[in-house]
């Protein structure tokens, strides 16, 4: 049974279409990342769900709950569901308990050992229930904020870039405490993200928005390696794209004949390669090209190469492992790992 | 801990946003707006009501002209001198290592707590022999430093010392530095600081008054006092409005499309001082002589009084009734102009955009109108339409809450921005309804700056002179309007004592506004 169901829903502001014709489905106890760039209508969408914002047209139905029937809609303060903003919204003026409890009744049996568990949960010190929203550090608010959500027994949560105004190295560790906490409660999550790497590694299906529509969706896997359309495929990560001539079996391109499930296909097409596809040798086998400029990133290099066929040239870049890296100038021979992904035709 | 699902089985009713609240606020904010446009629309009636003929007749005047170059004089004089003097305090208190920076800092704002009628009583009881261009420059720039200083000392605060360095590794030398980077930043803040002094010139009475230096605001009230409501009056007021606006456009001018702001990210961080070495000590002449002038000047001359007097000067009964008086007008002001430019307030936070401000600008205008102005308006329209209100407290609150509106609506927005609307989210998806999200949340959040605001306007009321003489019931007395009865019949001895509770009464603002000016730094 789908949990939620969001049926050709649409808002516009002005002229513009922050939201049109929208559609999707979540299971319980799935996490689902809403993933695109900024002004694409995700966070708009979020604020639907979560009943800030009524939608012009569409439904919304949660746990076979009618919650937006185009205009009209079910109160925020009514709806079952958690959320929680960029930098947490911490009310300043209580402290971390006053905070937490702010959604359980006053008079709540165990408030205080609630409140502790609470805290355990998001893998706090419950020492820190005296302290005020300041005191704390942006990773550790954006717990209490997630915490104090989860104080509700919500049966849906909204996580609006909750990592994003955090520094790079806590923002890895946060999402992790977050994911394992919100796997621990079962509790179906939707988080909305331009960061397409945290998208990647924190859902279990991912929903790319653009222009206010659901470009695609599926598992993170089959949207990184098979996009539907060239947008996709460049905002889930580098693509190399190459013009190929479909065959009965593969594909033949600049790089030679390429594995690639054509599906009947005949005639041209364009195929997508990943940079950590590319191996490079200094003796083949492979196609020649020559190296034009090299950037050292640690782990990886990428390299910037040039094929010469017939009469075109042909650049792109590759990402290798950094042990042992070519030279600018040299001459190397390309082989792909795995198959090339043939886009659909448009 | 298990989390389940909290699985409500009773349907939720669905309703349509409305936003009952979003239009109720526009409506009453308009209809704010409308009345705040009144003084501004008398000005035009009486234009055109006395004809282009009459105004003429009364506008050609040779006393016209005599006021004009009077107004100019004082303009051309004190500005100059005071932008001099506010930038050379500033920077010796926020950018070098003079000792007692920070103490001096607190003095040069000090002078904002006494009244410039009650600086110039101060002088003119110590040299009663001074009159004139001079001594009206010299009360002018003492009782108004502080408008300049403020700004210019908070934004001298403000500047990115990277790009001082910058300028410096280019090969500029300090002085060049101070120069071609810091000076230039400091434009907006001196334009509007002298703005702010500008129009204190054109709107004061008081001072003016005493030192009997003759600009168009006295002759209004002296041409009202002896003739009553003439057209003549009413003329006089249309040039000072025309006065006012041409120094806002002036400044508009001057000011330029300029946005001085941060490229780049991050808070900057602090500007280091600059080493005075021998200059140490002696740089702290500047701020004290001035102390000593503008402070020292109204101690030494009101001590001087209440001593010679004894404890007979505060047996005055007036003094105490006058007291009550003011306080009930400037709590009554405060609560007034809080409630009447809240609507306002919510709007421009809540629902920014061209519409709001449109109603803001109007909200704001009369803050720059001499309260002459607002008063005269307010005769000609309860006089002419509505006599009952005539000389009534209700005139008199509604020019304040005219008057001061802008001060108001300054401490609410910034009380209502303490709430982002995120928090009042926040308590929605928790479960509070939205009165209780009021209750919980927003309100104890604006408090402060509702606080800030409602002392702010109460403070202004409490030493208002001008509309309170033209505009209150017969025998009210004020502690402004005491002092002034009683400096006119030069009894200055008895005057102290309502000097003294008016500066009292006046501290508490300038500590807000130098804590704001500090505050508005560090957020």
């Amino acid at each position: 049974m789908t949990q939620l169901v969001i049926s050709n829903v649409s808002k516009r502001y002005g002229a513009t279409a922050a939201l049109d014709g929208v559609s999707l489905a979540v299971e319980p106890g799935s996490r689902v990342a809403i993933v695109g760039p900024s002004g694409s209508g995700k966070t708009t969408l979020l604020r639907v769900i979560a009943g800030f914002e009524a939608p012009d047209a569409g439904t919304v139905m949660l746990d076979g709950q009618l919650l937006a029937d185009g205009p009209a809609i079910a109160p925020a303060h009514r709806r079952p569901i958690g959320y929680v903003t960029q930098d947490g919204a911490l009310f300043p003026h209580l402290d971390i308990a006053g905070n937490l409890g702010f959604g359980l009744a006053r008079d709540e049996p165990d408030r205080a050992r609630r409140l502790r568990e609470l805290m355990e949960l998001v893998e706090l010190d419950p020492a820190m229930l005296t302290r005020k929203p300041h005191q704390l550090s942006g990773g550790q608010q954006q717990r209490v904020a997630l915490a104090r959500a989860l104080a509700r027994k919500p049966a849906l949560m909204l996580l609006d870039e909750p990592f994003s105004a955090l520094d790079t190295g806590l923002r890895e560790s946060v999402r992790q405490a977050v994911a394992r906490v919100l796997a621990k409660a079962g509790i179906t999550t939707i988080l909305v993200t331009h960061d397409q790497g945290e998208a990647l590694s924190f859902a279990d299906q991912l929903a790319v928005m653009r222009e206010g529509r659901l470009a695609q969706t599926g598992g993170p896997y089959e949207l990184y390696w098979r996009p539907t359309d060239i947008e996709t495929a460049q905002f889930l990560g580098n693509a190399v794209l190459f013009e190929a001539r479909i065959e009965a079996v593969g594909v033949s391109c600049a790089l030679g004949r390429l594995a690639a499930e054509t599906g009947g296909r005949s005639g041209r097409g364009t195929i997508m390669l990943r940079p950590e596809q590319f191996q490079l040798s200094a003796s083949g086998p492979g196609v020649e090209a020559r190296v034009e400029d090299l950037a050292f990133r640690g782990a990886q290099c990428s390299v910037n190469l040039l094929i010469r066929n017939r009469e075109t040239e042909i650049r792109f870049t590759a990402q290798v492992s950094s042990i042992e890296p070519p030279e600018i100038g040299d001459t190397v021979f390309v082989s792909i790992r795995g198959s090339a992904f043939l886009l659909p035709a448009v | 801990m298990t989390v389940s699902l909290s699985l409500d089985t009773s349907a939720l009713p669905l309703t349509r946003q409305r936003n009952l609240a979003g239009r109720a606020m526009l409506l009453l904010a308009s209809g704010v707006a409308l009345c705040a446009l009144l003084p501004l629309g008398f000005i035009v009636w009486i234009a055109i009501e006395t004809g282009w003929q009459t105004a003429l007749a009364l506008i050609w005047r040779p006393r016209v002209g005599e006021l004009l170059v009077n107004t100019l004089l004082l303009e051309f004089c004190t500005l100059p001198p005071a932008i001099g003097l506010a930038v050379a305090l500033a920077w010796l208190t926020e950018r070098s290592d003079m000792p007692g920076a920070k103490f001096l800092s607190w003095l040069a704002v000090a002078p904002l707590a006494v009244p410039a009628f009650v600086q110039s009583y101060a002088w003119i009881s110590l040299f009663p022999r001074f009159h004139g261009l001079p001594a009206a420059t010299l009360v002018s720039v003492l009782a108004y430093l502080p408008f300049l200083y403020l700004p210019v000392a908070a934004q001298m605060r403000r500047l990115d010392p990277e790009l001082e360095h910058a300028a410096a590794s280019l090969g500029q030398s300090p002085a060049r530095v101070f120069l071609r980077v810091v000076l230039p930043q400091l434009r907006l803040a001196v334009c509007g600081g002298s703005l702010l002094v500008g129009l204190h010139l054109l709107a004061e009475y008081g001072l003016y008054a005493m030192i009997r230096f003759d600009t168009f605001t006295t002759a209004i009230i002296d041409q009202f006092q002896s003739s009553y409501n003439g057209p003549a009056a009413n003329m006089l007021a249309g040039v000072l409005v025309l006065s006012c606006i041409g120094l806002i456009g002036l400044e508009w001018l001057l000011r330029g499309g300029a946005r001085y702001a941060r490229i780049g990210s991050g808070a900057p961080r602090p500007a280091p001082r600059r080493q005075l070495g021998t200059w140490r000590w002696p740089a702290m002449a500047l701020p004290i002589t001035l102390a000593v002038l503008s402070l020292g000047v109204p101690a030494l001359t009101l001590s001087g009084w209440l001593l010679a007097d004894g404890d007979s000067v505060w047996q005055q009964g007036a003094l105490a009734a006058s007291l009550a008086t003011t306080l009930g007008y400037a709590a009554a002001g405060a609560f007034a102009a809080v409630a009447v430019a809240l609507p306002m307030a919510w709007l421009s936070v809540r629902a920014p955009g061209r519409a709001t401000r449109f109603l803001e600008s109007c909200h704001s205008y009369p803050g720059a109108l001499p309260g002459v102005v607002v008063a005269l308006a307010l005769v000609t329209v309860t006089v002419r339409i509505a006599l009952p209100l005539y000389q009534t407290v209700a005139t008199v609150i509604l020019a304040y809450v005219l008057m001061f509106l802008p001060r108001a609506l300054v401490g609410l927005r910034a009380g209502i921005a303490q709430v982002p609307v995120e928090l009042e989210r926040a308590a929605a998806s928790l479960g509070r309804n939205p009165a209780r999200t009021l209750l919980a949340v927003t309100l104890p959040l604006a408090a402060p700056g509702v606080a800030a605001a409602m002392a702010l306007v109460a403070m202004g009321v409490a030493t208002e002179l001008t509309a309170t003489l033209l505009l209150a019931p017969n025998g009210t007395q004020t502690l402004a309007t005491e002092f002034w009865a009683l400096t006119s019949e030069l009894d200055y001895a008895k005057a102290a004592p309502y000097a003294v509770l008016m500066i009292l009464l006046s501290l508490p603002m300038t500590a807000l506004l130098h804590a704001q000016a500090r505050r508005s730094l560090n957020a």
